[in-house]
């Protein structure tokens, strides 16, 4: 399932966005790392944008931004 | 040098849109369709599934469901969502080339001569084009390689879906020659007739035909179609950095009701001309020419245009003309379903006044409705809106300045 999330950004001097945390239904996740960042689509729950790659507690898994909104793919 | 021209069409564009947003729906057979409540309730698109049952565009939803055998998903059309993916695909193309021509909202021309030595240069290119947007748009595109523009369409046009075509030089008449003529770009069903006449069948015949016989049933145009079928087509894909000449500004809708009196279509004519003129404000243009087109309820239409005396981009002015021309030409023996204004004769901000007029009366009006398209800009449109639309429920429904749901038509035929 499609869950939008909010979302903690750093955006440096050249306008490039990096994720640090995310609130799920009021718990905050830290993300210790961002692996990797490019356009791609979910195909699992259906959206179109930038994916992070993220690290959060030594488990990878994936932060996509699309327009305005952030979403994670939910188990 | 060799051309080396791509033309990239998504498959089923708003369907594969829709069943990408939403898994649940992906093996089913779907439409995408206009607003049943606002009368627009059409096919405008189907995905594989719904074409299987002979589904087409410009059908019913009642016809739609009576033709399919099992569940048909009928999902509102979501133009917003298709023009945002729409510019992300673009944006992949203009990686590969500064030249990138967009022909619809679903379909682009792209220049790659400067990247490939031969074909099989171009078709590496073209795949990859191809796997990039299965990767990141989740979409998938037939894709059409050739040394032309209109091969290159018919090329994106052979396989489908997601697949690569290559018309040469070498392969064209094998390839090409027998489609039928209809394939051809700017064959409609008018011309195709004249052709069956003269027992044109394929885009080979056409090739193979007198073009003095084709210049006296066609003119100029069938000279144009003959070159097409040769592979003679030298236009150019145009540059993202040439900005094209606007020659009009227009808009027309539906109306959610038919209309019955000159009240009601002087309301909807209120509300195209105030759209049509926030446009030609942004882009400082003024016009000299205002046209009416006009569809009753049997469908058919027509439209009058008026010259003014002074250009103008005042929504008064251009609905005030636009409302003259249907009282005069409109004679009330079937209700109207559908209305659009346009304007035309196109001049920049120097304006020059007729002599009884100083421009005072403009500017006020220019500040005035400047105010009201601040405000719903801000606010949206239902912030302010003339009373006389208010007087019907359904029409106080339209609200034609939406930006999102105008996905201009194009042409072929550019203006140099």
């Amino acid at each position: 399932m499609k869950k939008y999330v909010k979302v903690t950004v750093e955006v440096n001097e050249n306008g490039d966005k990096k994720p640090l945390s995310i609130d799920f239904d009021g718990k905050i996740y830290n993300i210790d790392r961002v692996i990797d960042s490019k356009p791609a689509v979910s195909m699992k729950v259906g959206g179109v944008g930038i994916r992070y790659t993220i690290r959060i507690n030594g488990i990878e898994t994936y932060l996509y931004s699309e327009r305005n909104k952030w979403f994670v793919e939910e188990k | 040098m060799g051309r080396f021209i791509l033309h990239s069409d998504l498959n089923n564009f708003y369907a594969s849109v829709e069943s990408l947003y939403n898994p649940s729906i992906r093996n089913k057979a779907i439409v995408v369709v206009g607003d049943e409540e606002k009368r627009h309730g059409i096919v405008l698109a189907k995905n594989y599934i719904a074409k299987g049952y002979n589904i087409k565009t410009g059908d019913t939803v009642w016809e739609a469901r009576q033709k399919c055998c099992g569940e048909l998903v009928c999902v509102p059309a979501r133009f917003e969502l298709y023009l945002y993916i729409s510019r992300l695909v673009k944006d992949i193309y203009r990686e590969y080339s500064d030249r990138v021509e967009s022909f619809g909202i679903d379909e682009a021309w792209i220049d790659i001569s400067h990247l490939a030595q031969s074909y099989a240069d171009a078709e590496k290119i073209a795949n990859n084009i191809r796997s990039r947007i299965i990767a990141e748009i989740g979409l998938t595109v037939s894709i059409g390689v050739s040394y032309n523009k209109v091969f290159a369409k018919l090329g994106s046009d052979i396989k489908k879906p997601n697949a690569v075509t290559t018309i040469t030089q070498d392969n064209y008449k094998t390839l090409v020659w027998g489609l039928p003529c209809e394939d051809l770009l700017y064959v409609g069903r008018a011309t195709k007739k004249k052709f069956e006449k003269a027992g044109i069948k394929t885009i080979g015949d056409l090739a193979n035909t007198n073009v003095k016989y084709l210049k006296l049933t066609l003119g100029k145009m069938g000279l144009v179609l003959h070159d097409f079928a040769c592979g003679l087509d030298s236009s150019e894909v145009t540059s993202i950095h040439q900005s094209e000449k606007i020659k009009s500004f227009g808009n027309s809708t539906t109306c959610p009701i038919d209309l019955s009196c000159n009240e009601q279509v002087k309301s909807v004519i209120y509300l195209l001309a105030e759209s049509v003129a926030e446009r030609m404000k942004k882009k400082d243009a003024y016009a000299s020419c205002v046209a009416l087109w006009v569809k009753d309820t049997n469908l058919k239409s027509f439209e009058r245009q008026i010259s003014l005396a002074s250009p103008t981009n005042v929504s008064e002015d251009i609905a005030k003309n636009a409302y003259k021309l249907f009282v005069e030409n409109y004679d009330w023996n079937l209700d109207v379903r559908a209305l659009g204004v346009r304007v035309t004769n196109l001049c920049d901000g120097k304006i020059q006044y007729d002599i009884f007029s100083t421009g005072e009366n403009l500017e006020k009006m220019q500040k005035l409705e400047c105010t009201i398209e601040s405000l719903r800009s801000r606010f949206g449109y239902n912030i302010i809106r003339r009373a006389n639309i208010m007087e019907n429920e359904k029409l106080a429904t339209l609200n034609p300045t939406t930006e999102t749901h105008i996905i201009h038509p194009v042409g072929f035929f550019r203006p140099v």
